[in-house]
Parts: structure tokens; C-alpha cells; sequence
């Protein structure tokens, strides 16, 4: 395939880094220097859904979450919920509670990871400053008190983790049914304690963000800019909810394509394309079709998707982005960064709320049901939708088992800011090393977890698309999901 | 006194012994005032310099791990294989008892992502012993933040690593 085309010049940024993951891009430069194509890969092949197939239904929340440290809780959780349905149990108000109180820690963890420990340096010291000042190290030694802001802010996610699933990494607290553990009030009145800092940390974090964005305002929102749709859960009545909802989807320009959707029946909505370069797919709405039908997930999209944040203090940061931006859709990848940031400071609130609720301490954990066959669970983890979906055996052992994992949503999205990137600063010039580190730049701001995005499913319609190497298309065939 | 130069890799693995490096909390700051930071996924060196200690998660799941293993052993002087995964495999080794091709065309149908610039899959999930000498094992799924910590105070005060009942867990 190379071959074929002499005349070109390739350059390859392998591996990625400050990013969860492997992954690597390449472009591909004519004589000219002119870009004929950059391409974002994943190179990584693990096969969670296939192997998971012959386990027994109880074991799958715990061997889930090994598919991703940063974000374990959230494949424990879509793994319970789904496996609830399975189990025909709708958990008690106390499993509940301790599981949002997992979810909402894992949020504020992620995203302070996110943003403090692997992305910040863009930020802070310019997208071309000099490779070996560009992390933590160097933030640390810069900005002392930004960089301790940051670890404590994770450690708090990672205590309330600790609490409700008994290990900050790879837990064990949630299963089918409910929660095995209970939390003690004085866990409770610890991480209340503590929530007065966090919060006053998190809105300083909100402020940073927003006044780096503003001052630089042009650059920001035009910055790897590429128009697609929107998905996420959003609660019943429009507010941002993360841990359960329906599914709401919008065009580029916010018209509502999908809304109140029962994410149990998410195969009707989505297909998926193989394209030969990338073991992660390519995932677009079916109505619209591989061209128009692609959408991006993650903070951006359901700061922008959802109606109103029942938090004071979030609902005050989204109606200020949202003017901000004159009630327009943005899709500036780095405008990422600011909702991502407005979500952290969201899931703090939600926190004090949860610590606050009565039933948090209550001993009722596990719920028991009809059991039914088959279970789907969606849920918001921090980089967008994810979608467990698993059928069991009468002899309770796994017979089958999709997983559509949040990074794979973006896969389009972050090809096309690469692209974008790269005809904008490298088209025609000599590839320096800061001017590669810009697509790496375009690449982070949407937090790729590119371990989950290994794994994708084979139960979806799916259509395979073949390009020669100019990437013009040769041949197309579509295999229907059973 | 001169920083130890400090090198990790993340090869098939799920990042969770990395975030677990990460929950040793405000120790980091001490760490990092000690050590400087090689080619890591926290760092944006592409490639490995003369180092002191190596840290690898995950084990050997296609030929660009075994690349990057055998490119960090020659480059460190101490290697430790952090936790399950790269002591034995870990869970991605579950597929091993399954035929890479049929797990391939089971998730992608007839046209399994072949192109050149992704790394061929290994038949089998290999820890990282298979293919370098390693001069530590860190047990555990992750190794707690308390044990790596204590490996590295150790490492770092020039004394023999040693961890105590109470630090090591598989799971
Ligand atoms: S040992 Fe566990 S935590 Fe470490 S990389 Fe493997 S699965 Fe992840």
C-alpha cells in the first residue's frame, strides 16, 4: 500500500504521550510538504469482549474495570447496572447512593488527572514550549500551588473511591444487585470535612481554565475545530446527570436528532465502520449515515447537550460558557478543557450531596429479582458515554458481551482535528518537534483513554470500508448485527 | 546531589499501576524532587535515555511492547516489572487460551485492521521475563501506592528494597 506512493514523506508521532494508552499518528507529506493525510491509530488489540464470553456473570464488574485504570470505576459500574437487569434487581436507595458516590469521586479523580497532571503544561507553557519542560515535573517546579491543587483534588476522588469499593484502583464495592459494602459515618463526616477545600480548589481550577481560554480566545475556539454531532445521557427532565439517564443526541448546530432515548436500546441508533488502520471503529448515528451521522461525547458535548446542572455553583460556570459563546454549539476540542473543569466542580457538589443524604448509611445493599437474560447498562464516565451490554446463560455463565467504550465516539472527532491541525501548522513546513507537539495538543484536550478504545464489539451492524492508499474508496460491505 | 534518572512504560496494561504510582499523593512531589523523569507517559521524551530504574506495567501483547521492553532493559540499570500484568500477563493474558485470529475477526469481521503501521499481535500474552532479565517483582493488581512508595524510598536511600508483609497483595 505504502508502495504505491513513492513521492511521499512520513512522519509519525510514536508514541503518544499524556494520554491513557497507546496510540500514534502519522502523516503522510507530498513532495511539496504539502499534507495529504494524518491519521490518528490505536495499535492495541486485547479482546476483553471475546474472552469474558464462558465467565461467570459475578466476576464480570471486577474484570471490567482492568481495562482501564484511569476510569476502572466506570466499567464496574455499566458492568453492574447491566448486570442488574440481568438479575431483574432494581437496587435500594443505599446501593444507589454509594455507587453515584463512587461515580461522582471518579469523575473529579479523572478529571483532575486529567487536567493537572497530563494536559496543564500545554496550557500553561504554550503548545510549542520546549519537550522536556512540557509536564508535571516542570508544573510542579513553575507552579507549585496549582500543581499541590491538583494531587489533593485527586486524592479526594480517589478517597471517596477507596470508601465505596474498597481500593482506589480496582475496587471490588459494586456487584449485581447492589453494593457489598457499606459506608461508615465517620468515612462520611471525613470526606465531608474535606469538602469545603476541594470545592474552593475546584473553582479555582474553573477560573484558571476560563482565563486561559479568554485570553486567547481566537486561538481556542478555532484550534483543531472540526463541526460533528453531540451524545450523552442526559437526566428525564434535560439536567446533566452522569450515572444513569436517556440518551440525547444533536446536530452540529444543537437541532435535537435524538431525545429520551431508553439506552437499553441503543443498537437502533448506532453503526459502526472498520477502517483498516485503527483497531478502535468508527461509530456513527444510523440515520444520518458514516459521513454525516459522526458525534463526539465527553464533557464538551454534555455541558452543551443538557437543559440546565441542578448545582448551583456548575449551573452558574454553564450558563456563563454557554454566553460565553453566545449561545452557540462550540466544538473546539480545547473548549474541553473548560467543561471538563466546570464537571469537576459539578461532581464536588454532587458529593456534598450525596455525604448529605440520609440513606448513604443505610444497610439494605443487595436487591434480588426475576431474572431476565440479557442487560444493557450506560453510563457517563468522564470521557463520554460508555455502553456495557451483556447476555447470560441459565447457567449464569456469559454468553455474550458488547462493550462501546467512551474514547471510540471520538474516534472520528479527534481524526478530523488532527487533520484540521496539521493542514493549518504543517502544510508546506519543515515538521519541527513543537509543531507536532500541536496535534498531540488536539489530540488531549478530549482525554483519550485509548486502552478502553481497544475494544469495540462484533454484534452491531457493521460496515467496512476499503481505501487505497490516496484514500479514495474501493469497496464497501456491510455485515448486519445478530 | 544528582537526581536518578527514573524511566516507566506502560507496554499491555491498563494504567491502573501508573495511577497507583500517582496515589502516593504529595509524596510525588518529594519523589520528583529527587529523580527526573526519562521517557514516561507522563513525560514527552519519545525515547529512553541512560537510566537508573526502569518501571514497566503491563506484559507483551504485540511486537511493539517487546520493542520497548527490550529498548528500556538497555537502557536501566534496575528493571521492575510492576504488578500482575507484567509479572505474568494478567487478565489481557486470558485471551491466551483463544486463537488471535479468531478473536480478531470475531470483533471486526472480514476485514481485520491490517495496516502496516500497527504492530503485529503475538499469538500469546507474554509476561516481560520471557524476554528481558527483571531485578524486581512488584506484585499486585495494582501494587498498593504505600508499596511502591516503599520500593522507591528504598531504591532511591541506596538501600535493598524490602517490603514488608503488610505491602504485598495479589489480587
Ligand atoms: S497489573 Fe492490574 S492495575 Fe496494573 S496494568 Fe495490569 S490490570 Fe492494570
Amino acid at each position: 500500500m505504502t508502495e504505491a506512493q513513492p513521492a511521499t514523506r512520513r512522519v509519525a508521532i510514536d508514541p503518544l504521550t499524556r494520554v491513557e494508552g497507546h496510540g500514534k499518528i502519522t502523516l503522510r507529506l507530498g513532495e511539496d510538504g504539502k499534507v495529504l493525510q494524518a491519521r490518528l491509530h490505536i495499535v492495541e488489540f486485547r479482546g476483553f469482549e471475546r474472552f469474558i464470553q464462558g465467565r461467570p456473570y459475578w466476576e464480570v464488574p471486577v474484570m471490567v474495570q482492568r481495562l482501564c485504570g484511569i476510569c476502572p470505576v466506570s466499567h464496574h459500574l455499566a458492568a453492574s447496572k447491566a448486570l442488574d437487569v440481568v438479575l431483574g434487581a432494581t437496587p435500594t436507595p443505599t446501593a444507589n447512593a454509594v455507587r453515584r458516590l463512587m461515580h461522582y469521586g471518579q469523575i473529579l479523580q479523572s478529571h483532575a488527572l486529567h487536567f493537572f497532571h497530563l494536559a496543564s503544561p500545554d496550557l500553561l507553557f504554550g503548545f510549542d514550549s520546549e519537550a522536556g519542560r512540557r509536564n508535571l515535573q516542570a508544573v510542579a517546579a513553575e507552579y507549585p500551588e496549582l500543581a499541590r491543587q491538583g494531587v489533593l483534588l485527586r486524592r479526594f476522588g480517589q478517597e471517596v473511591i477507596r470508601i465505596t469499593a474498597g481500593k482506589r484502583v480496582h475496587g471490588t464495592g459494586s456487584l449485581p444487585g447492589g453494593v457489598n459494602k457499606a459506608v461508615t459515618a465517620a468515612d462520611r463526616d471525613a470526606l465531608a470535612a474535606a469538602l469545603p477545600e476541594v470545592l474552593g480548589w475546584a473553582r479555582e481550577g474553573v477560573a484558571l481554565v476560563k482565563r486561559l481560554h479568554r485570553e486567547r480566545w481566537e486561538l481556542y475556539e478555532s484550534f483543531g475545530s472540526a463541526e460533528s454531532g453531540l451524545l450523552s445521557l442526559v437526566g428525564r427532565d434535560g439536567r446533566l446527570e452522569l450515572y444513569d439517564g436517556v440518551l440525547r443526541a444533536r446536530s452540529a448546530h444543537g437541532a435535537l436528532l435524538l431525545d429520551g432515548v431508553d439506552p437499553a436500546r441503543y443498537r437502533e441508533h448506532f453503526a459502526e465502520e472498520v477502517k483498516p488502520w485503527s483497531y478502535m471503529k468508527f461509530p456513527y448515528l444510523t440515520a444520518l449515515g458514516p459521513e454525516r451521522g459522526t458525534y463526539k461525547v465527553g464533557p464538551l458535548a454534555r455541558l452543551q447537550n443538557c437543559d440546565f446542572i441542578h448545582t448551583p455553583l456548575a449551573e452558574a460556570e454553564r450558563v456563563e460558557f454557554r454566553e460565553a459563546h453566545h449561545g452557540e454549539l462550540t466544538h473546539a476540542p480545547l473548549a474541553y478543557h473548560w467543561a471538563r473543569l466546570v464537571e469537576l466542580l459539578h461532581a464536588a457538589e454532587v458529593v456534598g450531596e450525596l455525604l448529605a443524604a440520609p440513606e448513604l448509611l443505610g444497610s439494605e445493599l443487595l436487591a434480588r429479582g426475576e431474572r431476565t437474560g440479557e442487560g444493557v447498562g450506560v453510563i457517563e464516565a468522564p470521557r463520554g458515554t460508555l455502553i456495557h451490554h451483556y447476555r447470560v446463560g441459565a447457567d449464569d455463565l456469559v454468553t455474550s458481551c458488547n462493550l462501546i467504550v467512551s474514547t471510540t465516539h471520538n474516534n472520528q472527532a479527534m481524526n478530523d482535528a488532527v487533520a484540521q491541525v496539521a493542514r493549518r501548522y504543517l502544510d508546506g513546513v519543515e515538521p519541527t518537534e513543537p509543531l507536532l507537539n500541536h496535534l498531540e495538543v488536539a489530540i488531549r484536550a478530549f482525554d483519550p483513554c485509548l486502552s478502553c478504545a481497544t475494544h469495540a464489539l462484533g454484534k452491531m451492524p457493521l460496515e467496512v470500508v476499503v481505501v487505497d492508499a490516496g484514500g479514495a474508496e474501493v469497496g464497501r460491505a456491510e455485515k448486519r448485527g445478530g | 546531589m544528582k537526581k536518578l534518572k527514573v524511566a516507566t512504560a506502560s507496554l499491555a496494561g491498563c494504567f491502573g499501576c501508573h495511577m497507583s504510582l500517582l496515589d502516593i499523593d504529595e509524596r510525588l512531589f518529594t519523589l520528583l524532587e529527587k529523580v527526573e523523569l526519562d521517557r514516561s507517559p507522563l513525560t514527552d521524551f519519545k525515547q529512553f535515555g541512560p537510566c537508573d530504574l526502569g518501571l514497566v506495567e503491563g506484559g507483551l501483547c504485540n511486537a511493539e511492547n517487546v520493542e520497548v521492553l527490550r529498548e528500556l532493559r538497555r537502557h536501566c540499570k534496575v528493571l521492575v516489572a510492576v504488578g500482575a500484568c507484567a509479572i505474568n500477563g494478567g487478565l489481557p493474558a486470558q485471551r491466551n487460551h483463544l486463537d488471535v485470529r479468531e478473536c480478531l475477526t470475531s470483533v471486526y469481521g472480514r476485514t481485520v485492521p491490517d495496516d502496516p503501521e500497527l504492530p503485529l499481535p503475538l499469538d500469546r500474552v507474554h509476561a516481560i521475563n520471557d524476554v528481558v532479565k527483571v531485578d524486581y517483582f512488584l506484585p499486585g493488581c495494582p501494587p498498593s501506592a504505600e508499596a511502591l512508595w516503599h520500593f522507591l524510598d528504598d531504591f532511591l536511600n541506596g538501600r535493598t528494597p524490602h517490603l514488608g508483609h503488610g505491602l504485598i497483595s495479589y489480587d
